[in-house]
């Protein structure tokens, strides 16, 4: 039987739906991937509150508090752990014996990975608008038509740390635990990037600091939310963001290797 | 021929898994591949169903070669998998419908496909359970009948009897030689276990990578002038390990 670009379609449809189904089972994961994000906002933020003054800084218009300024990295933050936690499943232990059933498929192995990781990212999106509605509660209140606006940025993101989690998981084998990742990516991804402070802040408390903030994509990701957000295009973060998906995707699928994979597990073929 | 499989070596760094491996399956044939574990039937399987890449040999499918031609060959084969592949907090449907899209089928093909696999494998009342509330007898049902949705030519079935209690590893064995009589379907199946194995069977014995012997149960147990198809198997397989 020939292949045809319906089956390419089928496919497509199949993981997503896949994925969904088993976002919507797993309701407790989905509110603690909630709690994270809501804690910073609504603890961490409410004393910095007073402690950072933040000047008019693009793309806001206006003098604005410190929970707006960190939301849409918070957004980003949700992707983070999505991405992470399901690229290295995704390798290793759990989800290994889905992934066999992924690879019995006839399409090509990129097409299925790239499938799995847009399908990641898209459910995760479901993540973050819940976070933006709650955080409508602490006055974080982006115009209407941001939340459509920002929804290609976020599946930008989505991606691009998918990929990234991907590639880690399948070139460095020291990371192969959830631990080494938060260690190791997540949260000097997290903190080193434009996140919690601007840029010109970083600057002022530390130069060195600020150039590694400066060449961490993810800085890139969060201004790329935060401008899309806000209705304004970041054609730099747009660009740098685009970049590192694409190279990441590309190292990650010519390096996903389901015999490492099988080794990782301690489930060596016999 | 069904499968070919010519010259096949893999190894894990130094460490060879399969040394020249070399058989072949005809249609509709129902074949044991036996061996201790450890011998090298999960590699096989792995290298069969392009889960692994291939370092030395070949495979050839109804006569396609599986590097030269993935897609065609993939869509040839059905797998069921050592351990467990199934969602467990889906429904039987859900499981099959994700891997009937996966294969290109979709609306009324797949639910067709699904309803007549399920009804083959007189599971048809259970479509819509969740697998986590399935016996393990009947998860692995599901699990064929899965591996059929597309219609593969070639079945392979690695130790699926795994985890099983007497009755349901019985009941299993018996379905899925039933199949093979019924359907043309070629059955490669993997086991440790002897009492899954009849003497009329054709057996790949297969021992510290090297296949030790291809022929019938009958013909093991002549080779290894043994009544028994077990005593052949523990004499076959000492033998080596005291070449080794």
């Amino acid at each position: 039987m020939k292949i045809s670009l319906t089956h390419y379609w089928y496919c497509f449809r199949g993981i997503l739906t896949r994925e969904y189904l088993r976002f919507i089972q797993q309701r407790t994961r989905f509110f603690s991937a909630l709690v994270r994000p809501l804690l910073w906002l609504v603890v961490f933020a409410a004393g910095f509150r007073a402690a950072l003054g933040i000047a008019i800084i693009e793309p806001y218009e206006t003098y604005i508090t410190y929970e707006v300024y960190i939301a849409p990295g918070l957004c980003c933050m949700i992707l983070l752990f999505n991405g992470m936690q399901s690229s290295l499943s995704m390798v290793y232990d759990r989800e290994m014996g889905s992934m066999r059933v992924l690879l019995m498929s006839p399409l090509p192995r990129w097409f299925l990975l790239v499938c799995k990781l847009i399908s990641i990212a898209l459910v995760s999106l479901l993540q973050v608008y819940a976070f933006l509605i709650i955080a409508l509660l602490v006055a974080v209140e982006p115009p209407l038509w941001g939340y459509l606006s920002v929804l290609p940025a976020l599946l930008l993101v989505a991606v691009m740390l998918g990929a990234i989690g991907l590639f880690i998981s399948s070139w460095i084998k020291q990371l192969e635990n959830f631990a080494g990742v938060m260690n190791f990516v997540i949260f000097p991804m997290f903190f080193l990037s434009s996140a919690l402070y601007p840029l010109w802040k970083m600057q002022e408390a530390s130069e060195w600091i600020y150039w590694i903030c400066i060449a961490n994509p993810f800085t890139y990701a969060v201004e790329l939310v935060r401008h899309a957000l806000y209705l304004k295009f970041d054609s730099v973060a747009f660009s740098v963001t685009l970049a590192t998906t694409l190279v990441f995707s590309v190292l990650a699928i010519t390096g996903f290797n389901p015999q490492r994979a099988a080794a990782g597990t301690g489930k060596k073929p016999n | 021929m069904s499968i070919e499989v010519r010259q096949l070596s893999f190894r894990y760094g130094k460490k060879a898994a399969l040394k020249d491996v070399d058989f072949s399956l005809e249609s509709g044939q129902f074949c044991a591949l036996l061996g201790p574990n450890g011998a090298g039937k999960s590699t096989l399987f792995a290298l069969l169903t392009r889960l692994y890449a291939m370092q030395n040999g070949s495979i050839v499918l109804n006569d396609l070669d599986l590097q030269k031609h993935p897609t065609q060959v993939m869509q040839q084969l059905g797998v069921v998998f050592q351990q467990s592949t199934l969602d467990l907090d889906l429904s039987v449907q859900q499981n099959l419908a994700y891997h009937a899209s996966l294969h290109g089928l979709c609306g009324t093909q797949a639910r067709l496909r699904i309803a007549e696999e399920l009804q083959r494998m007189d599971m048809s009342n259970r479509a819509h359970d969740k697998v986590r509330a399935l016996n393990g007898g009947h998860r692995r049902r599901v699990e064929i009948a899965r591996a059929l949705l597309h219609q593969p030519s070639v079945l392979l079935l690695d130790e699926p009897t795994t985890g099983l209690d007497p009755k349901a590893r019985k009941a299993l064995n018996h379905y899925v030689r039933q199949l093979c009589a019924d359907t043309q379907l070629t059955v490669l199946w993997a086991t440790h276990l002897i009492d899954e194995i009849l003497p009329e069977d054709r057996v790949l014995l297969i021992h510290q990578g090297q296949l030790l012997s291809s022929g019938t149960g009958h013909d093991l147990c002549e080779l290894s002038n043994k009544q028994h198809l077990a005593d052949a198997f523990e004499y076959l397989t000492q033998q080596t390990d005291t070449a080794a």
